[in-house]
């Protein structure tokens, strides 16, 4: 296959075989860094933390929040929202990049898509504490019962059930799949007894064999197809339980497009907040390098533009519909009592990124490191600007009422941040952070060595 | 029958005599059957046993390690008769606590009383009740009730408490020794009939009535004028124009409910209706009647008695008389002296004060105007205040000085209520016996020897005359609870009568009564029949005619022409909607309802003029000191006048029970004496800034309606010319009401409601009958603070206009049920969904708390259970209840028809369909149709001025129906098509534009 050679390298360092092999598995090997034991602590006791939340809200019951008559939701759904976001990047670059078969995608969708396995369960977790009786969630599910009830297919909640497992369960099948020649590697150059017995289990028997490679590019295309479909549905889903409600401020037929990219911005910079300091720590440099960085910034470019244009067109629309209650909502947001929340928003989302313009920043790690967080910050503030904002001030005067979230709401919030981290610690020293033999598989075409290749 | 085993010879016998048997056993035979029939089965093999065996064992371990609910419910043993599980029995009684008097129903459900509703039998209320009388149930399982009789604080037994009492009473009055029984005005003739008793027992004994309202002002003043000291009755439903000067006739001011019943009845528009009475209203501080006025005039607390003076002599100005004028007031009262000359004889001026002389100035001006014998009957007079404060301060000298060796107290709680109660606490030290007939643990009681505790009112029997020849009697809805006795009896058993007071009670009926009704055939069936209907009105007359002498208002004409109004900072002490003087208190459902302005619970708080909050630049919240005695958080209060400050009593109680304890602070050590009355309003008040502030539960904290047509008003004139005016938007409106989706249709019954804007006072007694027909939980201040208040039922209050003059609408805000809800849909799992009646219903089993509904409703009706405030929920020790609101004894007042919701789940209003589910039982043992009207849910049920409407909006000719199908009917946010099944009519207002 030819490729230009103006084209940067995607894996630099000319880099035989057995070298990706030992570069990438060298994470798994040995005793972890002082600093992954220092994160695990960190991200343990922030987990604990949670885990507190999680007690006093499921024993003293959602009072323990700071949510009122009129505010029926705030944080948790707003955290819920953001962590779905985040997943989108994942199935994003695994699904429709290989669709469209960007090979650069190589490098990073092994822990996008762990990224994104790990934001789903942080947002799964969100609808089921938000419950006021959880331990009766399962009434969502519809299952045959001798009281003859069932589940309400009018309800978005609802809709937004199916649209998480499958979206989980896809994901998770999707990357395990690929991770199956990976774990034969694994299997093959594990020393110890039972870590071999354990991955070669894992590998389902993995061989290389002609046959297999054949089976698992089939089924990673079958899956792949299944998986870029729910790109665009999961976070439509998500943003009906807003849209199709009659509140000033969620009640607008922007948001299915609206949401959806702003998934994937926010997943973008999750993967890059992430893959920047993992890079370094992990030494992976030649694999994930500054050109796949570069990439995806244009990724936040795109998204973060469309972001601005629904965050302009929902005011206008809000004047055009000459309705006053939708008018008010969207006054009420950019100067009402959180304005502040709404200017957050505004400045990470729309102005940051468009900093990405200029090829110096896009570039640049701490320059691309810092605005990714921003963008985080950003999208987290969208989602609550949409929330409570628009609750807090709706119909009948009588009923405004202000939020202030509580202990328990923060301590949910970062207990899944440390979950969140935990996995990731976890999974860089179980499994291979980056797609072994994807990666071999582009190594010929777009490696640093690709010139030798040809010439021989 | 084949190869038959037997053990013994017996066991064939019995086979062959079988048949006989069984004829013999007649139709018992079946028992002997079912025998045959198990002992024909096969006989149980080692390896059923074996497989009974483990189950046993199996599920007696499973069971045996999880533990068992006490189960506390126990059967009768003999089946009382009459009592039909499930099913309410109803008693007549009467409401009276000293203030307030209402006729009511007692709705009892297995020996529990668990809510009073309005008498229609009775001509005063009609049927109405207020806030106090709808929460007065809760007061009988009060945590804090007294439960023996006591001496210093140590249980004791009535005998001994009789003999102790008893005897030292024949001793103090063997030396003659001054004894005094101190009670509340005592309307119930019989009771009346035992304190006379007792004080010919023991002639050295006084009875002082005190009356924490006092109207010792008007009582003096009508003495003066007319010859003899009394309240009239006043005709609100007769007047075309009434003039109050801070007289808050529909809160707190004589007989509130009797008069929002004749006043709403005055103003409504409904049944063809064209005209309405015209109220002006000039006060200081903004209370619920003045808020509800036409115009409201500020006028500072202080210069009532010159505006008063200007207004006669104007009015006999326009008399051709002549008559002195007072400058210094900005009040030009020569066009409401015109308006009023032209209303003569159908207009009404009342004064709140408890000035004598403002009440003089008030006679004279209705004298001249004509309205005696119009609106104002001096014939039949109301009887509920006959306290002469002096009579107290007398006494409180006398105790001092140890004049006084005995005192009595029967239901009034001075060591609280009264000024100067560190005078009354040291006197009461120098009494040699002091008792308290108290229903609940108080100040007072406290403080007393003795406490001989009274029945609650529904455990009790008694009788009164609230106003001349209205009579009505209370009987027991229940067994007394506690080692309780009726205070009548105590006080016969100490004159040494030994009746039980019921038996005294009927024979003073049949001697007294009986006579002045005819058509009776013997006393037990007249007593039968008012003891059923609860009143008896024999439409007598007072006995003593009047006659009008004007000298004394002259006289306080030249006194008060003497003196010049004073630019000093006047407070205004008022008693309130909810726990009004204090004596309820500790009744969570008062505490927790917001008070119908400011809408703040919780606490008493400084009202405070926007102007004067700037110029002290104080905002809500922050503490001021009032006159160096109380700290107190300000409101600022939008159309309160410049400086006048209000300060509600009733708060502040320290030796009562949970909640009431430390809530607020007394406002009645701020007030003062005049001389002969006790004055609730204070000149010259020094307000100091503290640092500091203090959170005050408000349950709205945005008063503007920000333009939006909530609620929709117009004026009479434009009313009358129009009357779709104030409506415009429906008109438009309908022109676009499209849908794609088919109509909803309801065969057979569809419920709805219409609420008569113009007719709703915003009293606040639906909120609480509400509450008591539903569970509603008790949430508490801080709940409150965080917004979290349960109510199914609130008030809307907005003000409109300039905040120094605000106009003031409300509007009461319940469940929509919307034909196309918005919270429906959005359920996952099904657990608010739609009857085919049209109510908007709530499986509580089925929620689980997504509050995606509660989110989703446009009117913010749904309420959240966000902590355990019930103690339903699976898990222990994470109740949230501080204002014990599920102690054992507070929760028998729950309503069996109406689940008790747990934590995490999602309630509203009904409609009342457990009244709705029982009277369609009722229609249908009866094979008949349900009638309209029949159903009646609380909110409507408790309202005195008949504001809420309920019925069959399928049925064209029901009341609803007819409501639905006005003009002036609009439905709140009908634009974003929910299609509400509540409809609302506009409020008019009585005012040239």
């Amino acid at each position: 296959m030819y490729v230009s050679p103006l084209r940067e390298p995607l894996i630099k360092g000319a880099k035989d075989y057995s070298q990706v092999t030992k570069d990438i598995l060298a994470p798994m090997a040995g005793k972890p860094s002082k600093y992954w034991y220092m994160g695990i602590t960190l991200s343990g006791a922030a987990a604990l933390f949670g885990a507190w939340a999680t007690f006093m809200t499921v024993y003293y019951g959602i009072g323990t929040w700071g949510l009122n008559k009129t505010i029926g939701w705030a944080w948790d759904i707003t955290n819920f929202v953001w962590w779905v976001g985040i997943g989108h990047a994942g199935t994003f670059i695994s699904a429709i990049l290989l669709l469209f078969r960007q090979k650069w995608r190589t490098s990073i969708n092994r822990s996008a898509e762990a990224m994104t396995l790990m934001a789903i369960a942080c947002a799964g977790f969100f609808p089921l504490i938000h419950m006021g009786r959880l331990l009766l969630g399962f009434f969502i599910l519809p299952y045959p019962n001798t009281r003859a009830l069932w589940v309400n297919f009018n309800s978005p909640l609802l809709w937004d059930v199916f649209a998480i497992t499958t979206y989980l369960l896809v994901s998770l099948v999707f990357w395990y799949i690929g991770l199956i020649p990976d774990l034969g590697t694994v299997r093959d150059k594990a020393t110890g007894k039972i870590r071999k017995a354990i991955y070669g289990f894992l590998s389902f028997g993995w061989t290389g064999s002609a046959r297999h490679c054949s089976r698992h590019e089939t089924i990673s295309l079958i899956l792949a197809g299944l998986a870029a479909p729910l790109v665009l549905s999961v976070h439509t889903i998500v943003s009906f339980d807003f849209a199709t409600s009659v509140i000033p401020g969620w009640h607008t037929t922007i948001f299915p497009p609206y949401f959806v990219s702003g998934a994937v911005f926010s997943g973008f910079a999750m993967v890059l907040t992430l893959l920047i300091v993992a890079r370094k720590a992990l030494n992976l440099e030649d694999y994930i390098t500054v050109g796949h960085i570069e990439n995806m910034n244009k990724v936040i470019i795109i998204t973060g533009s469309i972001v601005g244009i629904a965050y302009i067109t929902e005011f206008f629309m809000a004047w055009y519909s000459g309705v006053e209650y939708e008018q008010y909502a969207f006054i009420n947001r950019a100067t009402g009592p959180y304005a502040w929340a709404y200017w957050i928003m505004m400045t990470c989302n729309v102005i940051t990124p468009q900093l990405f313009w200029f090829k110096k920043i896009r570039t640049n790690l701490v320059a691309t490191f810092i605005i990714s967080i921003f963008v985080n910050i950003g999208m987290w503030f969208e989602r609550f600007v949409i929330v409570v904002t628009s609750l807090h001030r709706d119909y009948l005067p009588s009923s405004w009422s202000m939020y202030k979230p509580s202990m328990v709401e923060v301590g949910l919030y970062v207990g899944t941040l440390g979950v969140f981290f935990t996995l990731f610690l976890l999974f860089i020293r179980a499994f291979p952070v980056i797609a072994i033999a994807e990666v071999k598989s582009v190594l010929k075409s777009s490696g640093d060595n690709k010139k030798d290749v040809h010439h021989e | 029958m084949e190869n038959k085993y037997f053990k013994s010879l017996e066991d064939l016998r019995i086979d062959t005599s079988r048949d006989l048997e069984e004829q013999s056993a007649g139709d018992k035979s079946f028992i002997l059957k079912m025998q045959r029939e198990s002992a024909a089965l096969p006989p149980t093999s080692r390896r059923d046993f074996l497989k009974a065996f483990g189950f046993t064992i199996a599920s007696a371990a499973v069971a045996s390690s999880c533990e068992q609910p006490v189960r506390k419910a126990i059967p009768f043993l003999i089946q009382p008769e009459g009592i039909i599980p499930g099913k309410a029995s109803w008693y007549a009684s009467t409401f009276y606590d000293g203030t307030d008097y209402c006729s009511v129903l007692v709705k009892v459900r297995d020996g529990r009383p668990i809510k009073i509703e309005g008498n229609n039998l009775s001509s005063i209320t009609k049927g109405g009740t207020n806030a106090r009388t709808q929460a007065s149930v809760l007061n009988l399982y009060d945590n804090a009730r007294l439960k023996n009789p006591s001496k210093n604080g140590s249980e004791i037994s009535w005998e001994t408490a009789d003999a102790e009492i008893g005897g030292k009473l024949k001793e103090i009055s063997a030396r003659q020794g001054k004894m005094v029984l101190l009670t509340p005005t005592i309307i119930s003739p019989s009771t009346a009939a035992v304190i006379t008793d007792f004080v010919t027992a023991f002639p050295s004994c006084d009875h002082i009535q005190y009356d924490v309202l006092s109207a010792a002002g008007m009582l003096r003043a009508n003495q003066d004028s007319f010859g003899a000291p009394f309240i009239p009755s006043y005709h609100f439903e007769k007047a075309d124009l009434i003039v109050s000067f801070d007289a808050d006739f529909l809160g707190s001011w004589l007989s509130p409910v009797e008069y929002t019943k004749q006043y709403s009845q005055k103003r409504k528009l409904t049944d063809g209706q064209r005209s309405m009475s015209r109220h002006i209203h000039f006060e200081g501080a903004m209370s619920l009647t003045g808020s509800n006025a036409d115009h409201r005039v500020q006028m500072r607390a202080g210069h009532q008695k010159f505006v008063l003076v200007n207004l006669l002599s104007a009015l006999k100005k326009l008399n051709g008389e002549s008559s002195p004028e007072v400058q210094g007031t900005n009040h030009d009262v020569q066009e409401l002296a015109a308006e009023l000359f032209r209303n003569k004889g159908k207009s009404l001026v009342v004064s709140g004060s408890n000035n004598k002389d403002e009440q003089l100035l008030v006679n004279e001006i209705n004298m001249l105007l004509g309205n005696y014998g119009h609106t104002i009957d001096t014939d039949v007079r109301l009887r509920s205040r006959f306290g002469f404060d002096s009579r107290l301060t007398t006494l409180v000298e006398e105790m001092n000085s140890g004049a006084v060796k005995a005192l009595i107290m029967m239901d009034v709680n001075p060591l609280y209520d009264y000024p100067q109660a560190a005078a009354f606490g040291a006197g009461l030290k120098k009494v040699e016996l002091s008792v308290a007939l108290s229903v609940v643990s108080d100040e007072t009681s406290a403080a007393v020897s003795y406490i001989c505790p009274d029945h609650h009112y529904l455990e009790a029997w008694n009788d009164f005359e609230y106003k001349t020849g209205f009579y009505s009697l209370s009987q027991p809805a229940i067994r007394p609870i506690f080692n309780t006795r009726a205070a009548q009896e105590s006080l016969l058993r100490w004159s040494g009568n030994p009746q039980e007071y019921r038996t005294y009670l009927n024979s003073y009926w049949e001697q007294n009564i009986y006579s002045k009704a005819p058509g009776f055939t013997s006393f037990t069936s007249f007593w039968n029949s008012k003891l059923h209907d609860g009143v008896f009105e024999s439409g007598e007359k007072s006995a003593v005619a009047v006659a009008y002498t004007p000298v004394a208002a002259m006289e306080a004409i030249a006194r008060i022409a003497a003196t010049k109004p004073e630019d000093s900072i006047d407070l205004v002490l008022y008693a309130n909607v909810s726990v009004g003087t204090g004596k309820h208190a500790n009744n969570p459902w008062l505490q927790e309802l917001p008070d119908p302005v400011t809408k703040v619970c919780w606490d008493n708080y400084l009202m405070i003029s926007p102007r004067l909050a700037e110029e002290m630049n104080v905002v809500d919240e922050q503490l001021v000191n009032v006159n160096g005695k109380l700290t107190l958080p300000v409101v600022v209060q939008p159309g309160q006048e410049y400086k006048t400050v209000a300060v509600a009593l009733g708060y502040g109680r320290q030796q009562t029970g949970v909640p009431a304890n430390g809530v607020g602070q007394n406002a009645y050590t701020l007030m003062t004496f005049d001389g002969d009355n006790r004055s609730y309003l204070l000149s010259g008040v020094s307000l100091a800034l503290e640092a500091g502030n203090y959170p005050l539960a408000r349950t709205q904290s945005h008063h503007s309606m920000e333009g939006r047509e909530l609620i929709r008003e117009t004026s009479l004139e434009a009313y009358l010319e129009d009357p779709q005016s104030g409506n415009e938007a429906r008109v438009e409106l309908k022109k676009h009401m499209k849908t794609m989706y088919p109509e909803a249709k309801f065969d057979g019954l569809h419920w709805g409601m219409a609420i008569d804007l113009n007719a709703c006072t915003g009293c606040n007694a639906c909120v609480v009958a509400c509450s008591s027909e539903n569970n509603v939980p008790v949430v508490g201040k801080e709940q409150v603070i965080a917004s979290r208040e349960m109510h199914w039922i609130r008030i809307d209050r907005y003000y409109k206009g300039d905040e120094h003059n605000p106009e003031v609408v409300r509007q009461p805000v319940m469940c929509q049920h919307c034909d196309n809800a918005p919270c429906e849909n959005v359920c996952p799992v099904a657990a608010t969904t739609h009857s085919n009646e049209g109510i908007n219903q709530m499986a509580y089993n089925r929620c689980i708390g997504t509050r995606y509904c509660a989110n989703n409703c446009p009117y913010k009706v749904r309420r959240f259970n966000f902590l355990d405030y019930t103690g339903a929920d699976t898990f222990k020790g994470n109740e949230y209840d501080p204002a014990e609101m599920t102690t054992d004894l507070r929760r028998l007042v729950l309503n069996p028809d109406v689940t008790v919701r747990a934590k995490g789940v999602i309630e509203k209003c009904s409609f009342c369909v457990q009244r709705i589910q029982e009277k369609k039982l009722v229609a249908k043992t009866e094979n008949r149709e349900l009638r309209d009207g029949e159903v009646v849910p609380a909110c409507a049920q408790s309202c005195a001025a008949e504001a809420i409407v309920f019925g069959n909006l399928n049925d064209k000719n029901s009341k609803v129906s007819q409501y639905f199908a006005s003009e002036r009917n609009y439905h709140l946010l009908e634009e974003i098509h929910t299609l509400p099944s509540v409809g609302y009519l506009t409020k008019v207002k009585n005012k040239t534009v």
